[in-house]
């Protein structure tokens, strides 16, 4: 089956160092990935490549032409302007922007598709809440029903779970997986390694190239994920469930507070 | 009675009247945008660089409404695409692109020294001014920038709320950025006169403020602060007539004054929505 998307051999960067470096991917129909990596690996740089809103400085991007793809985002929460006057609703049928017609208001068919939705989702009764007075869980469920309404056929997500609780997060991941058994192909980004790995059938570890790609017991590994968080890493198995963690570094008391400087300014204790 | 219907037997009044008015809702409701979008000192750059064009347009003897509003059209899109393409902000493209166009035009008046005193009204409003083609021209504007608006209304909400987002969902956000460049040029063209250059910012940017504090929703934002526009810009020629002081200082004096009761409604909601919870 051909891939929905694939980059081959690209490299990109702002003006300086290089952010990503020969990356090959495929996004296959029906995929559900999981892209991990610390903070700067170049996640979201990864997704802005997919979503084309930026451009490799080099390499081959391919994305499917006819019919043409029809893609949604949940950008990360916290590059929501939160202050902006619209209604969790207004949020909602944002996502249908493109498909509405002429007319300036939203049609009595998508206010109900919009309204549907949301109940689905278990927002139904936030509709007419401004969205700076929603959760984190709520707000996240609010930009995906926008996604949603949109009927895409790949769903790109950038850390859908940052800033949720533990349960809102399981369950957001739960309904992911749904959507993904209906069909939809899911690519997101997450710093949760565990419940990517108790949920993501393929596993992207990203630190500024691909270290390496798989299903969750092929990958989640301690060589590879020690190599991609550049940390010593610890992979617990159990229960048919995986846990990673950072090996505890037990610190000495001269590398937690350094010695004093012989002649350097005296300390609370030498003042008395 | 009498009062309220002294002025309009004024032909200069009646011109005056009705341009207020309408400049105000028209400032209104693109100022909603500009607030939003984070760019409330875009009024006052825009309008020194239409200043700037104005002055070419003279120079040129092109028409004033063509010369200037070309120039000013190339200004907004010269920021947006500024701030769209690299790193600068908004408020530093805003001061480059205007000023460097604002200096055109004093540059080119201190050469050519014989027509300061024209360029008065355009720096701060005058009803006197408004001529029956000035009328005409401001209505010609106000219903194309609101058909406009109407016509890109999704468009311009969903690029104004996450523009990089509306990208993805398919919406063609450079084509919105161009149009919403071009509604904005025509606006200051259009306000220039009754308002002047140094006023049109304030007049952008308090309605659509004040009727921010006033509602959490974006449509009932929208029309609280067109409406507000073209009620202060009423208010404000009244006074300007009776007082005889500049119509766009007025107007916006008025409009300062309705923020000021926004705020002060507001503490008094917030102090009453206090007293009920601690009781």
């Amino acid at each position: 089956m051909d891939p929905l998307i694939e980059l081959r051999a690209v490299d990109f960067t702002y003006g300086g160092a290089p952010v990503l470096t020969n990356i090959n991917l495929h996004i296959h129909p029906g995929q559900f990935a999981a892209l991990v990596g610390p903070s700067g690996a170049g996640k979201t740089t990864l997704l802005k490549l997919i979503l084309r809103l930026l451009e490799p400085t080099s390499g081959v991007y391919y994305g499917r032409r006819q019919p043409p793809l029809r893609v949604a985002y949940v950008p990360q929460l916290e590059t929501v302007d939160w202050n902006f006057p619209v209604t969790a609703e207004e949020v909602v049928i944002m996502g249908l922007t493109q498909q509405a017609g002429w007319w300036p208001w939203p049609r009595k068919a998508h206010r109900q598709r919009a309204r549907d939705l949301m109940e689905r989702l278990g927002i139904g009764h936030l509709a007419k809440r401004h969205i700076r007075d929603l959760s984190g869980g709520q707000q996240q469920r609010v930009f995906l029903a926008r996604a949603l309404i949109a009927e895409p056929e790949l769903l790109v997500l950038d850390e859908p779970t940052t800033g949720v609780d533990m349960n809102s997060a399981e369950s957001i991941f739960h309904q992911l997986t749904h959507l993904n058994q209906d069909g939809m192909t899911i690519l997101l980004t997450t710093h949760d390694l565990n419940m990517a790995a108790a949920h993501a059938p393929w596993i992207i570890c990203l630190n500024r190239r691909i270290i390496a790609q798989g299903p969750p017991d092929a990958v989640i590994t301690e060589p590879v994920m020690s190599e991609t968080y550049r940390a010593e890493m610890m992979v617990i198995r159990q229960n048919g469930l995986v846990f990673v963690q950072q090996k505890p570094h037990h610190h000495t008391y001269r590398e937690v507070i350094p010695a004093p400087v012989p002649g350097g300014e005296p300390g609370h204790d030498a003042k008395r | 009675m009498d009062i309220l219907l002294l002025p309009f037997q004024y032909e200069f009044f009646r011109h005056g009247a009705m341009a207020a008015v309408l400049v105000g809702g028209l400032c209104g409701l693109i100022g909603v945008y500009i607030v939003l979008r984070g760019m409330s000192y875009i009024g006052h750059g825009l309008a020194h660089a239409v200043f700037g064009g104005a002055v070419v347009a003279f120079v040129m003897e092109i028409n004033f409404y063509v010369g200037a509003g070309l120039w000013g059209f190339l200004a907004a899109l010269l920021i947006n695409q500024t701030t769209r393409r690299t790193r600068i902000n908004a408020d530093a493209a805003i001061g480059v692109v205007t000023t460097a166009s604002f200096a055109i035009g004093v540059a080119l008046i201190s050469r050519y020294r014989r027509f300061t005193q024209s360029f008065d009204a355009a720096l701060f409003g005058n009803i006197l001014g408004v001529s029956r083609q000035d009328v005409w021209v401001i209505v010609a504007v106000t219903a194309a920038v609101t058909l406009l608006v109407l016509l890109l209304y999704k468009q311009l909400l969903f690029t104004t709320f996450d523009a990089e987002v509306a990208q993805v969902y398919g919406v063609p956000v450079g084509w919105v950025d161009s149009w919403f460049a071009l509604l904005l040029a025509a606006t200051i063209i259009a306000s220039i006169q009754i308002l002047g250059v140094t006023m049109i910012a304030a007049a952008l940017v308090i309605p659509a403020i004040t009727a921010r504090l006033l509602t959490d929703s974006f449509h009932r934002m929208m029309f609280i602060s067109v409406t507000l526009g073209a009620f202060t810009g009423l208010l404000g020629i009244y006074i300007s007539f009776y007082v005889d002081v500049s119509s766009g200082a007025t107007i916006v004096l008025v409009q300062a004054a309705c923020f000021i009761l926004a705020l002060l409604l507001l503490a008094r909601r917030r102090a009453v929505r206090l007293s009920q919870t601690h009781l």
